[in-house]
């Protein structure tokens, strides 16, 4: 049965939540300014409470199933993440407080930028920006920052490759930036020869992801970096792909010179859905003083017996805010827990385990999926969603069949340069038994798709919805409901 | 997959219909099958618009992807389709006939020559 | 630590990917960049992750162990013990961005519910999933009504009791166009609508205004969105969606946007995050609109269900050509909202209004009463007003800590002209003995 609308379930004058009497002399409300009506439901706390723990029970989620969602990193969400983040201590602080009276969320946010300029090699951090995509745009406006205040105003392209995150171009455009594509080589590294054909003294830098959207770490990083650096370029990159690297290798000391951490993606935070996330950018010790403002820093210097007093700082050459108020708090709280309960072995463990995790389903599902790139991969891989004795089937089909089988799709048509991609990252916290059911599936489905495609055609079969009518949510766009009185 | 011989294309899935010195312009069969289901068409110029060649004219939207159509020709706007924006399923249903896109009074009737005709066109889509 | 295998699987794994040791994975690495010391602190247990973030969290003091009358774009309301009960539900929290429609119908149905809600509280015909902030939401209004007028109209007016803090993030995000021309910063801060109204022009692409204001007034906004509207050009209203219980709705006075911040619905302070971006728009704007939009459709069967739909506007589609490149919205501080807006419905959210407008109007009251301050607000105000105080206003507040009390915003910081003035906002958190407490050590600081 379908869990009808908040609205479909209100009931005149039911009352959900009441505040305690007004205990000040009231005044009258300003006259002309007071609205006619108030279109809202009118539902009692049960009435809530079971709408919405129905609609819960429609989601998967990490903590039901397995996702093997490509860059996505869907690793456990820790649940002491979440009581920390409730502290009362940090849950009511205000964001414009006097600093003497925040100083834990200060030292916290303080020690949180070292710890991720130590884990990625960086001079400096910002925590503020919300997502990657705003770590990308503040990344972006950096490099734009950096090469104006040298004077040169001439640098206008920001080179990118095809296998890219689609937020790297739209970052460039809406930064000033002409985008010029670079090609992947048949090996799946960045194609030298395309790149040098491009560099000259027009070229801001290279939006970088390492390991790449194939989950395959470059092979010539350090020459591409090298090279752009020589054309006078920045090079930033995208941090999507980290969990392959904690411990493993810093891009501080591959020459990156930004780059932006997806807390949401390598540090734990949860996905909610569809967010929060948050961004934090790191830079190379010439960046510095570009960071955005406000910057978490050291105002007085402590001794043995006073600790520091931490406040906020301007950076010299700011780019300017990016959001409102220090960024995602409750997320740093909550990745700032995360890495205290892994120190240095515990985060090299985390590297490990995704990568032996990503190479242990390729050595299963190689021989029934073609995979493109076929050497050792990272974190992740992508195969083709398409079978050559199965010719209409897609992969689309597959993703949908999988669900069947309880199983969340992996994700399909990215990166753009695969036919029919599917690209797969199981993460460090999922455990050989889930990987092997999910190896055993994906076999089956192929099989499935040999002797009888219809069933891949029209599922999922066994979810609360079907495959939904996309063209006609497009066409007529009902993008709310009204209560039933209103025109 | 329909090309008409009478008509000009561009690499970029653009048909020109020639007629003295007004251009037709329109998307043809072969985008509308990468498009897939076209749920909005937006014409974003307006007649007397003088355009340069490749400028954008009007953006076509499916579920899955969204293009630009730009100008094979550089003219001055004499017509917009303005029934097609009610109806963008006429781009997958007809795309040579009710779902023109604008017309423009031609510049620089040269410009045609550097267009495909019907087999060059062809052979363009099954690269 | 949180990876489940054991020495034993993993070896069986090493032998069926073909490789000896596990650090043969890593071969493509730079072997002199390879496994780097971390200077990081080694791993804490659980327990003593918790009581190292106890000790945190305990040095701080906050609107809960203080009377709270700090406002100026994040306020201190009470969250009801349903809203976290939902948020906490692990197919709620731990869910992806509802890529796969089939098994995500919660989600989907949460935002569009969410949307209808916010665009039934603003006045406006549709709303998107939400984006970081309210500043950023309001930057992102900006940027639509630069594509809208396909970069032809260069010039965006800014009042100048917008919040600073979008003002700046407007800046940002505006830099990376050509020739815009950000004005109404030079206004005198407390100045009137008419005074925006002279700036408009025929290359004006924008006005952004907000209500009620960084100052707390509130002005009806319909005869200047009119004369913008003779202009051509567009109007952004960013809003404090709780006032919204009982004030006129910027959709009623004519506004093409409504934009604001929804951390007032209910959301923790959280020390500025994660909050919550509302968009809301005419329906004739819907596809200009950036962020995700979900709308509803049905299945084969003729199932009612929900999709991301216009996601041909994304960056992952569109890329260079998308004019917004943002990706996650704040999906569970958008649930989390929804659960409010519900939970309160049409009764609470109206009673939670007069509350705050109520404990303000007596505080300002009690205050303009106080020798050596006066209550600066001319207008009608909502919850929050400016005090032009006798001392400055940083040693006015050290004052205030002492007796357990957080005291206003210091205006001087962003207004060099209203240096000594505090604005001061009440909430429901806020009782009547905590207002005249607040009074009595105003008083003592004035004579001490």
């Amino acid at each position: 049965m379908a869990e009808p609308t908040i609205y479909e379930i209100s009931s005149q004058d039911r009352i959900g939540f009441r505040f305690p009497a007004c205990d000040v002399p009231e005044t009258a409300l300003p006259e002309g300014l007071i609205r006619d009506e108030l279109p809202m439901p009118e539902v009692s706390e049960l009435d809530v409470i079971r709408h919405f723990t129905n609609l819960s029970r429609l989601n998967y989620s990490i903590d039901s199933g397995y996702y093997p969602l490509g860059s996505c990193t869907m690793k456990y969400n820790p649940k002491i993440n979440e009581e920390v983040a409730r502290l009362p201590g940090f849950a009511f602080s205000h964001p414009l407080q006097p600093v003497e009276t925040v100083q834990g969320n200060l030292a916290m946010m303080y020690e949180l930028q070292l710890w991720l300029a130590e884990i990625c090699g960086m001079a400096g951090v910002t925590l503020q920006p919300a997502a990657g995509a705003q770590g990308e745009y503040t990344g972006v406006l950096i490099i734009r920052a950096y090469h104006h205040s040298r004077g040169d105003l001439k640098r206008t392209k920001m080179l990118i490759p095809d296998s890219a995150h689609g937020t790297n171009p739209a970052t460039s455009a809406m930064s000033g930036f002409e985008v010029v594509g670079i090609t992947t080589d048949a090996n799946g590294n960045v194609d030298l020869d395309a790149l040098k054909a491009v560099l000259d003294d027009t070229v801001a830098g290279l939006m970088l992801t390492n390991p790449n959207t194939l989950g395959l770490f470059d092979q010539n990083v350090e020459e591409v970096i090298r090279l752009v650096h020589e054309a006078g370029g920045l090079v930033y990159g995208d941090g999507a792909n980290l969990n392959a690297l904690l411990g493993i290798v810093r891009p501080g000391d591959l020459g990156f010179d930004i780059m932006h951490f997806n807390l949401h993606k390598t540090f734990s935070t949860p996905h909610g859905g569809g967010g929060p996330g948050s961004g934090p950018v790191g830079v190379a010790k010439h960046l510095v003083d570009f960071l955005p403002f406000p910057l978490v820093g050291i105002i007085e210097e402590g001794d043995e017996e006073t600790p520091p007093l931490y406040g906020f700082v301007r950076p010299e050459k700011t780019i300017g805010r990016m959001k409102s108020f220090h960024g995602q708090f409750g997320m740093m709280v909550r990745a700032y827990n995360y890495i205290s309960m892994h120190g240095p072995d515990g985060l090299r463990d985390i590297a490990e385990s995704a990568v032996l995790n990503a190479n242990y389903l390729l050595a299963r599902l190689r021989n029934t999926y073609n995979v493109p790139f076929d050497r050792i991969c990272m974190h992740e891989f992508v195969m083709e969603g398409h079978l050559d004795d199965a010719p209409d089937v897609h992969a689309l089909d597959i993703a949908k069949r999988l669900m069947d089988y309880d199983f969340h799709p992996p994700t399909n048509y990215f990166p753009l340069i695969v036919h029919e991609a599917l690209m797969i990252e199981p993460t460090e916290t999922e455990n050989k038994q889930t990987l092997d059911r999910f190896a055993d599936v994906l076999i089956k489905i192929a099989e499935e798709a040999r002797t009888n495609p219809d069933l891949l055609h029209t599922a999922p079969h066994h979810t609360p919805v079907g495959r939904l009518d996309e063209v006609r949510a497009a066409k007529e766009l009902v993008l709310c409901c009204w209560l039933p009185d209103k025109i | 997959m329909n090309i008409p011989t009478n008509l000009k294309y561009t690499n970029t899935d653009e048909w020109v219909l020639v007629d003295g010195n007004t251009a037709t312009i329109g998307v043809t069969d072969h985008a509308q099958e990468q498009l897939s289901d076209v749920v909005f068409v937006e014409i974003t110029v307006n007649v007397g618009d003088k355009l340069a060649k490749k400028t954008t004219i009007a953006t076509v939207e499916s579920v899955k992807a969204a293009a630009d159509v730009n100008l094979p020709v550089s003219g001055k706007v004499i017509a917009i389709n303005e029934d097609l924006p009610q109806t963008p399923e006429l781009v997958n249903t007809d795309p040579y006939g009710k779902a023109w896109m604008i017309k423009v009074e031609l510049d620089n009737p040269a410009e045609l020559d550097a267009l495909m005709d019907a087999a060059g066109y062809e052979k363009h889509t099954k690269e | 630590m949180f990876t489940p295998h054991t020495d034993s699987e993993r070896e069986e794994m090493l032998r069926v990917i073909g490789v000896r040791k596990l650090d043969d994975l890593f071969a493509d690495v730079p072997i002199k960049l390879r496994f780097p010391n971390l200077e990081l602190p080694p791993a804490f247990t659980e327990i003593e992750a918790r009581m190292q973030m106890e000790e945190l969290a305990g040095a701080n003091e906050t609107a809960h162990d203080l009377a709270c009358f700090l406002g100026a774009g994040a306020y201190y309301h009470y969250t009801p013990a349903a809203v976290d009960a939902i948020i906490r539900r692990g197919e709620f929290l731990t869910a992806y961005t509802p890529y796969q429609p089939e098994v995500s119908q919660g989600t989907l149905q949460a935002v569009f519910e969410f949307q209808s809600l916010i665009a039934n509280l603003t006045g406006m015909d549709v709303s998107n999933a939400s984006h970081y902030d309210g500043a950023t939401a309001t930057a992102e209004a900006a940027v639509m009504a630069y594509h809208h007028f396909r970069g032809k109209r260069t010039r965006f007016i800014l009042s100048p009791s917008l919040n600073p803090q979008y003002r700046e993030v407007v800046k940002t995000y505006m830099g990376g166009y050509e020739n815009i021309n950000l004005a109404g910063e030079n206004l005198d801060p407390l100045c009137q609508p008419d005074d925006l109204a002279s700036l408009l022009d025929d290359n004006t692409a924008l006005l952004i205004v907000q209500y009620p204001d960084f100052f707390g007034r509130i002005f009806d906004f319909t005869a200047l969105i009119e004369k913008a509207h003779q202009f051509g050009a567009l109007v952004a209203v960013a809003v404090n969606p709780m006032s919204l219980g009982v004030l006129k709705t910027p959709g009623a006075m004519g506004a093409d946007i409504a934009v604001g911040e929804g951390q007032s619905l209910g959301l923790p302070l959280s020390f500025g995050g994660p909050y919550l971006g509302f968009f809301a728009t005419k329906k004739e704007y819907v596809r200009k609109i950036a962020g995700r939009l979900v709308g509803e459709t049905a299945d084969a069967e003729g199932r009612r269900g929900y999709v991301l739909t216009l996601t041909a506007r994304e960056q992952h589609i569109r890329r260079e050509k998308a004019t917004s490149n943002i990706c996650t919205n704040q999906g569970l501080m958008a649930l989390a909202t929804t659960v409010y807006m519900s939970l309160l419905g049409k009764h609470g959210l109206k009673q939670l209004a007069n509350l705050c407008y109520q404990k303000a109007h007596y505080a300002a009251e009690q205050i303009s009463k106080l020798d050596g301050y006066s209550v600066v607000s001319q207008r009608p105000f909502f919850h929050e007003f400016v005090v032009k105080c006798p001392k400055p206003v940083d040693e006015i507040n050290w004052h205030l800590l002492d007796h357990d009390i957080l005291g206003g915003y210091d205006l001087g910081q962003d207004y060099p002209s209203l240096a000594g003035h505090m604005l001061i906002a009440v909430t429901e958190m806020v009782s009547k003995d905590e207002i005249d407490a607040l009074c009595e050590a105003l008083e003592e600081v004035n004579n001490g």
